[in-house]
């Protein structure tokens, strides 16, 4: 007997297509739901943010782009400017001091005849780098050609303006032609070793191309420096010679040896407890009195000591972070391999201990990199130093924001492009940690 | 049959001083302990010949010696016929006054600062982004000097300056004025009155949480703590007759008179300064929220916690962890860097003791050893909280 089939509602004889979401979770709505409008703090605060952004912004744009000056020869002349073309008492950036003082913001005093000379170190510098940061020198390619279309590009304007060939036949783009050359027949891994050489020649090469004294270059006196040079200067000498000193710090905190620890921790904790300045007056007043009578040592020199060592002890400290930071299994294992001290470290535990310590690293670099601006304070010309002057000059009297606004901003464009250069970094050897 | 044969008994060589382990660490330790006495000897030697040649002296009589000049910011009574020791103190003081109010700022930006970034508002994460990659990326030294042109340039003379928040805040381009508290007789009871009902605060949290480890029942902690810090101050305050009163500043001529006056100095250094240490902060708040794994957070809302207990007992105490000890470090920073002070005019004590008690009385050596000695302190001490902190809230490890 057949029972009754079950009472069936609803028996659905085909598959429906997807019905499309409801408008207020998909596209743009649901995005500004999502994200600026999800709570009522959260539209609080988009409001405030917006009403801000719409105060502020437009004006801000006026002032820097639309209602600025590029081409005057002072701040009296760009205000008239101003009242010309945008309308009475309107006022925007007058950016033509950084136009007419650009070359000094640069260069500070250094000659102009000779300014080619920090231009060929800066190259040097540029070229000393790649072998270190990168396995070939294929970048180099990159550099002395983007150097060579900027001359190019120079001498484009040159022509239009009738001056003639003037900015092509500098001995910076006979150089430039020269690296080109190189870095295209011996650029491949095989020769990294002997660009490596020219890293470790680079601070000879380039103290003498600086300040000349020999090869018949002429001696440029420490006083002539400054600007953005000056900063170079000090940040990439700093950047060089702490990572060394720090590294042996740290291994030096590190030791069993007691004498050696102390030593380091005291070194460590005297510098990293006092303020950067104290340490420069010490280089402008006291250091002298440390050195036999009558040796005379110039105070960017000074500077230098003392920048290093302040930087040493912060990437010591960056340094020691990493080694703690190694399992302990690492240091055991080169050990039972019968590694001795110096091998163990070299091929074992300094190069993982110096990849973990990376981010410090570069932000010891940022911040010392910011704080060469302190020696503006014992009266050295580095673009601070410089405002000085500026802002006395009759001309350009009352200016304030242009100035410290693009010294700022070059200061943020090195920093940022410091860290975001490290980001990329970590992100590149983490890539070898997964498994 | 074995013979344990003993190792032969070798006769010292010279060169096993560095060849061999028994003897390596100590003949290195004894090198490096000649050559850093030998460093320093020299160094002696030639501070003491170079003293002689400029015919002075190594002694801190000049600490006696009137200072005569002048310091414009001062919170202990002070002229300019104080000696240089007293000047050296004003300038202690300015130190830490610019330390504490600095890192009081700093602290509430970058906490803001640090969870807005994190927050799930994208205009409201992006400017904060923009604010604290701003704040880290240019040297602080910038800043110091645009906020002091700020001051200087945008805002009012003192004559044409119109009195905000009901009186209560001026700003000038020569600073800001503030109310100043006026302590008149009888004011010691509120202080006193004060001070217990913080007390009773304390005992009250105490046995609440007594109460609640042994029975399960809470207490309300937060209603009554908030009454005890208002309600027996304000009694009292009005039962002695309202001995504090404020007093306001106002327009004398061509300058205010009255309240608490900050010169410009002191409010570019603090402003940029919380502004700067502040960004930092944000980016250790941030990572300190961050470390704490999401899984927490799930047990918690499993256990059935709803969100703000969630935040109060699971999330913070483990991301405190991560946060503080950096945190004590910009705190550290922020003193030190108060030191650049000196580029706006602020009294501090290297614009003191550093520079023109050294430059009027040519003691360059005993003037920076001082000013060493106390920042050394102040980081010693501020580095000690620290160890004392980080062994407290040291995980325990199985």
């Amino acid at each position: 007997m057949a029972a009754a089939p079950p009472h069936v509602a609803y028996v659905a004889e085909r598959f429906y297509d997807d019905e499309a979401p409801p408008p207020s979770t998909v596209g743009f709505t649901a995005w500004l739901r999502e994200n600026l409008f999800s709570s009522p703090l959260n539209s609080a605060l988009t409001v405030i943010s917006v009403t801000l952004l719409a105060l502020y912004l437009p004006g801000l744009f006026q002032w820097a782009v639309t209602h600025s000056v590029w081409n005057a020869s002072s701040l009296r002349e760009c205000r008239a400017i101003m009242d010309a073309s945008f309308g009475e008492g309107v006022r925007g950036a007058c950016w033509a001091v950084i136009n007419e003082r650009f070359m000094q913001l640069i260069y500070g005093f250094y000659p102009s005849a000779l300014r080619w000379r920090p231009n060929i170190a800066f190259v040097l510098l540029l070229i000393a780098m790649i072998p270190v940061l990168f396995e070939t020198m294929r970048s180099l390619l990159w550099i002395a050609g983007g150097g060579l279309a900027i001359k190019a590009a120079t001498t484009v304007v040159s022509l239009a303006q009738g001056d003639g060939f003037g900015p092509l036949q500098s001995p910076t783009t006979y150089f430039m032609v020269g690296a080109l050359v190189l870095a295209y027949f011996f650029g491949g891994r095989e020769h990294r070793r002997k660009w490596l050489i020219l890293s470790a020649l680079f601070p000879v090469i380039a103290y003498f191309l600086l300040w000349g004294g020999a090869f018949g270059l002429d001696r440029v006196p420490s006083s002539r420096f400054g600007g953005f040079l000056l900063t170079m200067i000090i940040g990439v000498t700093g950047i060089a010679a702490s990572l060394p000193i720090g590294i042996a710090l740290a291994l030096g905190r590190r030791s069993d040896m007691v004498f050696i620890r102390s030593i380091s921790v005291m070194f460590i904790e005297f510098i990293r407890g006092v303020p950067l300045i104290t340490l420069l007056f010490v280089a402008s007043t006291l250091l002298n009195y440390f050195l036999p009578p009558g040796t005379e040592f110039d105070l960017i020199l000074r500077v230098l000591i003392m920048v290093t060592l302040f930087a040493s002890a912060y990437m010591a400290e960056v340094v020691r972070g990493g080694l703690a930071a190694l399992p302990k299994g690492q240091y055991e294992a080169a050990d039972a391999m019968g590694l001795t001290y110096w091998q163990s470290m070299r091929l074992i535990i300094l190069p993982q201990a110096l990849k973990i310590s990376i981010p410090g690293i570069v932000n010891t670099f940022i911040g010392l990199f910011k704080d060469t601006t302190l020696v503006a304070v014992i009266g050295l010309l580095d673009p601070l130093g410089l405002t000085n002057p500026i802002r006395a000059d009759s001309n350009w009297n009352g200016i304030v924001w242009e100035l410290y606004g693009f010294i700022g901003f070059v200061f943020f464009l090195f920093c940022w492009g410091m860290s975001q250069y490290s980001m990329f970094l970590e992100r590149k050897l983490r890539a070898g940690d997964r498994r | 049959m074995s013979v344990i044969a003993e190792p032969p008994r070798e006769s010292f060589r010279v060169d096993m001083l560095w060849n061999d382990a028994r003897y390596r660490s100590t003949f290195i330790q004894i090198v490096a302990l000649i050559l850093v006495l030998t460093a320093v000897g020299w160094i002696v030697n030639n501070v003491v010949g170079n003293l002689a040649r400029l015919g002075k002296d190594f002694n801190f009589a000049f600490l006696r010696a009137p200072a005569s000049y002048d310091i414009n910011q001062t919170l202990i009574a002070y002229t300019s016929q104080s000696t240089h020791a007293r000047a050296a103190l004003v300038g202690i003081l300015n130190t830490l006054l610019i330390a504490v109010l600095g890192c009081a700022a700093a602290t509430a930006i970058g906490v803001i600062a640090g969870v807005l970034r994190l927050s799930k508002n994208w205009i409201v994460a992006r400017l904060m982004t923009v604010f604290v990659e701003g704040f880290r990326n240019v040297p602080l030294l910038i800043w110091i000097l645009m906020v002091m042109a700020a001051v200087n340039e945008s805002l009012p003379a003192p004559r044409a300056a119109t009195p905000t928040l009901g009186g209560a805040l001026v700003a000038t381009n020569r600073g800001v004025y503030i109310p100043a508290p006026v302590w008149g007789d009888g004011s010691w009871f509120v202080v006193a009155a004060f001070l217990l009902s913080l007390v009773a605060i304390w005992f009250w949290r105490r046995h609440a949480r007594l109460k609640q480890e042994a029975t399960g029942e809470q207490s309300p902690v937060l209603a009554v703590g908030l009454a005890l810090f208002f309600i027996p101050s304000l009694i009292v305050y009005f039962i002695t007759g309202m001995p504090i009163t404020l007093e306001y500043p106002e327009l004398q001529g061509f300058n205010f008179r009255g309240g608490i006056f900050m010169r410009d100095s002191l409010v570019a250094l603090w402003l940029a300064l919380s502004f700067y240490t502040g960004a930092f902060i944000a980016e250790n708040v941030r990572g300190g929220i961050l470390s704490v794994s999401h899984g927490q957070t799930e047990a918690a809302f499993a256990l059935g916690l709803r969100p703000n207990r969630t935040m109060q007992l699971i999330i913070l105490p483990q991301a405190l962890r991560v946060i503080i000890p950096p945190l004590i470090s910009q705190y550290l920073n922020l003193t030190k860097n108060s030191s650049l002070a000196i580029a706006v005019g602020y009294m501090d004590v290297t614009a003191t003791l550093g520079r023109i008690t050294l430059n009027q009385t040519g003691r360059a050596m005993e003037s920076i050893l001082l000013l060493m000695v106390f920042y050394l302190c102040v980081s010693l001490t501020i580095s000690s909280v620290m160890n004392w902190y980080n062994s407290r809230v040291k995980l325990v490890e199985r």
